[in-house]
């Protein structure tokens, strides 16, 4: 009976005392008591020290009442279920998700093939439905508070979230909550639901809300992907109208530009011949008058002598003679040669 | 020596005696106590925690946390004042505030949610059959208000469905579900804390409606993106044509003008050069003419009396 109360850990060297077990009983009874309690001593400081790690807070409770909260370190509390200690993550930032779930965070995380309708598949203040998914991350403000004001904080801010997000994006259109106001939903969502937490005395701060995948429910999506399809093509037909304007005009404006160019060389042209001419008359003019009977003959001679030899038929006719005309037949006698 | 030993034994045999045979308890942070003898509540219930004393055997400690504890009803199918049938699951906050009541009355915790279950449900269906669906749903009028803007938007998707103008909101609603469930359970020792409408979801055959009704303003959205690209088109197709016409136009303009004007120059300046002598001009000019007008297809008919001749009947001096 004796050998079953002593615990293996006997700093009393076991050897002796089976040893003595065996030889001398009696002579060991002696020193029971004292070795009894020694080894309480040694098991109540063992069994009473107790660490906190870097990121947690030790929080005490003393016969269930709390009494202390204990920082980073090597500690000692009263053993054998007087003091009990929890220990609290205050500076890790806890996170949940709604609507997916990460199986294994990494560098190219995987997540859940499944998909929870039941958390992300919510109304919009237009009365349409959508697909919102997002993440809460959380730390403990108050450990104290946490662990005793609260039972499943968990729960809690999963529910309170989810009513929050949704009491939010009931006040968002659908097209508002896809995209334009994102950033005021995570913050609108933030402010209230640390606003509940802390009326529930919770202890709980909420680091950040963040919306992932917002998505139309997957029936009405390519309807969606129509719509941003159409806004392609609506650019891609303004794009080819000014392409067609973009080629046309500056090829226009080079050709009014060589219609205006083409006009300024005949104008040159005119006014420089008209200028020759001019200067051609004036030049024969002023030596016609110096002679002006023999240069008039001159001229007309000299016009004759070039013009005669190129007519084709030469006539001379006395005008004493009358009706020779008829004789000619003009058409025929050319005809004829 | 040994006495101290004997002591430290005494007291520690003493605290597995009064812990074992119950007239020593504690109560947790957590949690609050009933002292009951033979099932009969004795005195006020103990919500200090600590160690506490009770007597052994006959007298029963009841512990109730003193926590904020859940409650997450199941969904419910509920119609809207508008008739609109939606799913609607409820959760909510409580805790025991009176133990005592709360043993008579409920007895446990599983107790308690079936009655919560009654009253919040009962509650929230009251609620939301007495209200439009949009006073669930939203919370303020910040879409109404600024539908100005989203009437601009083009991707703005109620269109058609006028919003309508909330008067209590979801979070007002949800404080009436409150106060009215707080009306009743303070008789079970419970106190609500919070009720907040978790999901609202249509059921499912209004869900394929409204899903068909997003296709459909979906559609009519993409129509319009499509519709204003070839309207822009054709109106660029427009400005380019007119800008062509106005380039060449302007061109012809000027190009005419140029012209014009250098014509009416030339004209001065053979009017001023040939102005010195009309005749003689009407003389070579003439003559200039002849030599472009014949040619051997030409038949020349010259009388004998013209000047050119003048010579062939006679060589006389004139």
């Amino acid at each position: 009976m004796d050998f079953e109360n002593t615990p293996f850990k006997n700093p009393i060297n076991p050897e002796d005392i089976i040893n003595a077990g065996k030889k001398k009983l009696p002579e060991l009874i002696k020193y029971l008591p004292l070795a009894i309690v020694a080894l309480l001593v040694i098991i109540f400081i063992a069994s009473g020290l107790y660490s906190v790690g870097p990121d947690e807070v030790g929080v005490i409770r003393r016969f269930g009442k709390y009494t202390r909260t204990t920082n980073p370190g090597l500690h000692i509390k009263i053993p054998f279920g007087v003091e009990k200690v929890d220990k609290v993550k205050v500076k890790y930032i806890f996170k949940e998700e709604f609507g997916f779930r990460t199986l294994k965070s990494g560098i190219v995380s995987r997540y859940s093939q499944k998909q929870y309708f039941d958390e992300s598949l919510m109304l919009t203040g237009d009365l349409n439905a959508i697909i919102v998914e997002w993440i809460i991350q959380f730390k403990v403000k108050d450990p104290v508070k946490l662990l005793f004001n609260i039972r499943n904080p968990r729960d809690t801010i999963r529910n309170i979230s989810e009513a929050v997000m949704r009491q939010v994006v009931g006040d968002n259109s659908v097209s508002e909550v896809l995209t334009t106001r994102r950033v005021e939903l995570n913050i609108e969502v933030q402010k209230q639901l640390q606003n509940i937490l802390d009326s529930y005395d919770s202890g709980i701060q909420i680091v950040t809300v963040k919306l992932q995948d917002v998505n139309p429910p997957d029936p009405v999506k390519p309807s969606f992907n129509e719509v941003n399809e159409a806004k392609q093509e609506k650019e891609k037909v303004i794009n080819q109208a000014w392409e067609a304007y973009n080629k046309a005009i500056p090829a226009a404006r080079g050709n009014a530009e060589k219609t205006i160019k083409e006009a300024e060389g005949y104008a040159l042209n005119r006014i420089n011949e008209a200028k020759g001419d001019a200067a051609k008359f004036n030049a024969i003019w002023r030596a016609y008058n110096s002679a002006q009977d023999v240069t008039r003959k001159r001229l007309y001679l000299e016009t004759m002598h070039e013009v005669i030899p190129k007519a084709g038929k030469k006539y001379i006719i006395d005008p004493s003679q009358q009706g020779i005309l008829p004789l000619l037949r003009l058409g025929e006698s050319k005809d004829n040669s | 020596m040994n006495k101290l030993i004997y002591t430290a034994a005494a007291i520690v045999i003493l605290g597995i005696l009064l812990f074992g045979s119950g007239a020593l308890y504690t109560i947790d942070q957590t949690q609050q106590v009933v002292i009951t003898q033979f099932g009969e509540p004795i005195g006020r219930p103990i919500t200090k925690s600590g160690l506490h004393l009770k007597v052994p055997f006959i007298q029963q400690a009841n512990y109730f946390d003193k926590r904020i504890l859940q409650w997450d009803g199941d969904p419910n199918q509920v119609p809207t004042k508008d008739k609109r049938y939606i799913w609607v699951d409820t959760t909510a906050r409580w805790r025991i505030k009176d133990p005592l009541k709360f043993l008579q009355s409920v007895t446990n915790e599983a107790g308690a949610h079936a009655r919560l279950d009654d009253v919040v449900d009962s509650a929230t269906r009251d609620y939301i059959t007495g209200h439009k669906l949009v006073e669930v749903v939203r919370d303020t009028n910040r879409l109404v208000d600024e539908n100005a803007d989203m009437v601009n938007d083009p991707d703005a998707v109620s269109i058609d469905e006028k919003l309508d103008t909330i008067q209590i909101g979801r979070e007002a609603l949800t404080r009436g579900i409150l106060v009215e469930a707080s009306r009743i359970v303070p008789q079970y020792g419970i106190e609500l804390i919070d009720v907040r409408i978790k999901r609202i979801n249509y059921v499912s055959e209004v869900q394929q409606k409204v899903f068909e009704r997003m296709i459909s303003e979906r559609k009519r959205a993409a129509e319009k993106y499509r519709s204003e690209g070839q309207g822009k088109k054709a109106e660029i197709e427009g400005q380019t044509i007119k800008e062509l016409k106005q380039i060449t136009s302007e061109a012809y303009k000027v190009a005419e003008e140029k012209k014009g004007n250098a014509d009416a120059e030339a004209t001065n300046i053979y009017a001023k050069a040939y102005n010195q002598d009309p005749e003689f001009y009407g003389f070579v000019k003439t003559l200039d003419t002849y030599k472009d007008t014949v040619d051997k297809d030409t038949i020349m008919i010259l009388s004998a009396d013209s000047e050119y001749f003048e010579y062939l009947k006679s060589a006389q001096k004139k």
